[in-house]
């Protein structure tokens, strides 16, 4: 499989951001409440992570390269502001949106999956272009991890739930199963 | 003779909003129980789930934030009455990556094969809500004292629940206990507590077994009561 | 006495009220230049540590694929050709390959790292590979997430890592029975795909370098 290739589909598949590397989950847990807020935040994500790997990579290339220490500051400094400044848009041009997603639009500066997009293309050395699909495949992972989870969580509301499961104790479990579902995509893609 | 309330003139130094006057084991104890970052408060999510699959990996990271939860809540403590409003978030942010930034450095120079393992995991601490959230809602409106209270309380809360996370992942998962084996070599590990799906089903079992003794208490107290 | 304050409560810059501009400029400027400051002191103070951690990782890797060498020697690959002297620029970055000499001066092989996606993730591997026999001395482990207890045997079972020695590249894989052919290696049951991969990244490892190694014996480089 080409490398360009191999990059989409682990990301979006074997390695998912959300069900196996672990990035993402604040608003994994806390947004999947409801379908239509779930994909819709998973596409400003995407948005936002294709804004990250192109901030990233040219960091790393023409600012960082004599003071490498500086990354993870530089880093996080970067997606506060360019947050900020897509959460000013969102609200010129898309209001609807901007209401429906409330609180959550400025707490993307604190997802994992953003600063974690960025610290992962820097440690593989990724190029602009690999750079690019990887963050793709990322937010498509990580919507697509989102819709599952909130169109469970919505049939599970209707549902007769004993009281000690109810809320987070039963969305973990819900969890650790489609995890579980997503490990069968391991070795896909590697040479037979 | 005492008021009952104060109005605002003659507290000059009230801030709105302020977390309710307690003593400093009252601040540490709270982030270990009450309101515990991981049980109670589910923030920090994803650093738990990715590094507890060893109690080494466990103890690292909450020690690690522990360290910067403690740093930055002093600094922000101690320099909140400077910084403009506006601008705060972005001044705490840029407090805690640095705090962050030390722990890696220090923690490769001095341990790395728990650098290695953490891997970026170190650095995404600054992504942790936890931090921000303290900063924001407690050290910016208390003393430094208090702040490296609570910075400690929360801290510790966190290790302690990654370290009971990480030794049921480990020892299900590996037949091990900081790299001491425990079982022999007929054991057979259940690999699935190591990998992701594990994570989320012991963070879900400590869940549900935390509900259930909260249920046992309310139901055992509705009856005495 | 109900008085909220604590001791040393500051007050904080009331909301709304709009702080001058060059007041928030300034105290974002001081607050970057302090942590930029207080982090590059710690930099150059862990910087030996770190360096110390990476040459002694780096150590045990290339005797432990070379057989103990006494010394060896790094050729940079730039442009396509093997150089002894060290290119300008991201050191990291330049593909290297580690040279060993035993004490009487013989040259016991060539080292050289590559990485490929194996079952999980990517699997680095360090392979030890003689150009004048055109044999393998053996491999080692650098970097690997492959499933514990079945994938990470690639590391951790001596049987499997054991059989390299001596084997001739291109390999192919066989299961169920020990390798016939000098080119053959047994896969290890249950962890098939990371086997492979090994296999895999060896084999195009050795093409990769078994010309530009040539080159450089035949005294084509510097």
């Amino acid at each position: 499989m080409s490398h360009l290739a191999w990059i989409f589909v682990s990301t979006l598949l074997v390695n998912n951001f959300t069900l196996v590397m672990f990035l993402g989950l604040c608003s994994f847990f806390g947004v999947t409440a409801k379908i239509e807020t779930a994909w819709r935040l998973g596409l400003a994500n995407t948005f936002v992570l294709l804004l990250t790997a192109i901030g990233a990579w040219t960091l790393n290339n023409y600012v960082l390269t004599r003071t490498p220490f500086l990354r993870t500051i530089a880093f996080i400094v970067v997606i506060a502001s360019g947050v900020q400044v897509v959460e000013m848009a969102v609200k010129k041009y898309f209001p609807i949106l901007f209401r429906q997603l409330g609180i959550f639009l400025p707490l993307i500066t604190t997802n994992c999956a953003i600063l974690g997009l960025a610290l992962f293309q820097t440690a593989r050395h990724y190029t602009l272009v690999e750079s690019l699909v990887f963050a793709i495949g990322a937010g498509l992972g990580l919507t697509l991890a989102l819709s599952l989870m909130a169109s469970i969580r919505e049939r599970i509301e209707v549902a007769d739930v004993p009281v000690v499961a109810r809320r987070m104790g039963l969305v973990l479990v819900v969890a650790s199963c489609l995890s579980m579902a997503f490990m069968g995509f391991a070795g896909m893609g590697s040479a037979p | 003779m005492t008021p009952t309330t104060i109005a605002a003139a003659d507290a000059p130094d009230f801030v709105p909003g302020a977390p309710p006057p307690a003593t400093l084991v009252a601040d540490i104890w709270r982030g270990i129980s009450r309101e515990n970052p991981i049980l109670v408060q589910f923030l920090g999510m994803c650093p738990t789930m990715a590094v507890t699959n060893t109690l080494a990996n466990g103890i690292a990271m909450g020690l690690a934030t522990l360290f910067v939860l403690v740093g930055s809540g002093l600094i922000v403590a101690l320099f909140s009455k400077y910084i403009a409003h506006e601008v705060r978030i972005t001044s705490y942010i840029l407090i805690i990556a640095t705090f962050v930034t030390l722990a890696d450095m220090i923690l490769a120079a001095t341990f790395p094969e728990i650098s290695r393992a953490l891997g970026p995991f170190m650095p995404l601490i600054v992504a942790n809500c936890l931090l921000l959230g303290r900063a924001e809602a407690f050290a910016a409106k208390v003393g430094p004292v208090r702040a490296v209270a609570d910075g400690l309380g929360m801290g510790l809360g966190f290790t302690a629940s990654l370290a009971l996370l990480s030794t049921i992942r480990e020892v299900l998962g590996r037949g091990s206990l900081l790299d001491h084996d425990l079982f022999g070599p007929r054991f057979e590990p259940w690999v699935f507590m190591v990998m992701p799906p594990g994570g989320f089903f012991t963070l879900g079992l400590a869940l549900l077994g935390l509900a259930f003794i909260i249920e046992l208490r309310k139901r055992r107290a509705g009856r005495i009561a | 006495m109900t008085v909220t304050h604590q001791h040393g409560a500051p007050a904080m810059a009331a909301p709304g009220k709009g702080t001058p501009a060059w007041r928030l400029l300034v105290t974002l400027a001081v607050a970057g230049a302090l942590s930029g400051w207080l982090v590059a002191t710690v930099y150059d103070l862990t910087l030996p540590a770190v360096r110390r951690h990476a040459a002694a990782r780096l150590e045990g890797a290339v005797r432990e694929v070379l057989h103990a060498p006494v010394r060896w020697d790094t050729l940079y690959l730039v442009h396509d050709a093997l150089t002894r002297t060290a290119p300008a620029g991201d050191l990291d970055q330049t593909p290297k390959a580690y040279v060993g000499y035993d004490a009487d001066g013989r040259r016991l092989g060539v080292a050289i790292t590559a990485a490929e996606p194996g079952f999980q993730e990517l699997v680095t591997l360090m392979i030890g590979f003689d150009p004048a026999t055109g044999t393998l001395i053996g491999f080692t482990v650098v970097e690997e997430k492959e499933t514990p207890g079945l994938g990470d045997k690639i590391e951790r079972d001596s049987a499997f890592t054991g059989q390299f020695a001596g084997r001739v590249p291109p390999l192919t894989g066989v299961k169920g029975h020990a390798g016939t052919t000098p080119s053959e290696v047994q896969t290890i049951t249950g962890a098939t795909i990371s086997s492979r991969a090994v296999i895999r990244i060896i084999n195009h490892a050795i093409e990769r370098w078994r010309p530009l190694l040539d080159t450089w014996d035949r005294g084509g480089s510097s």
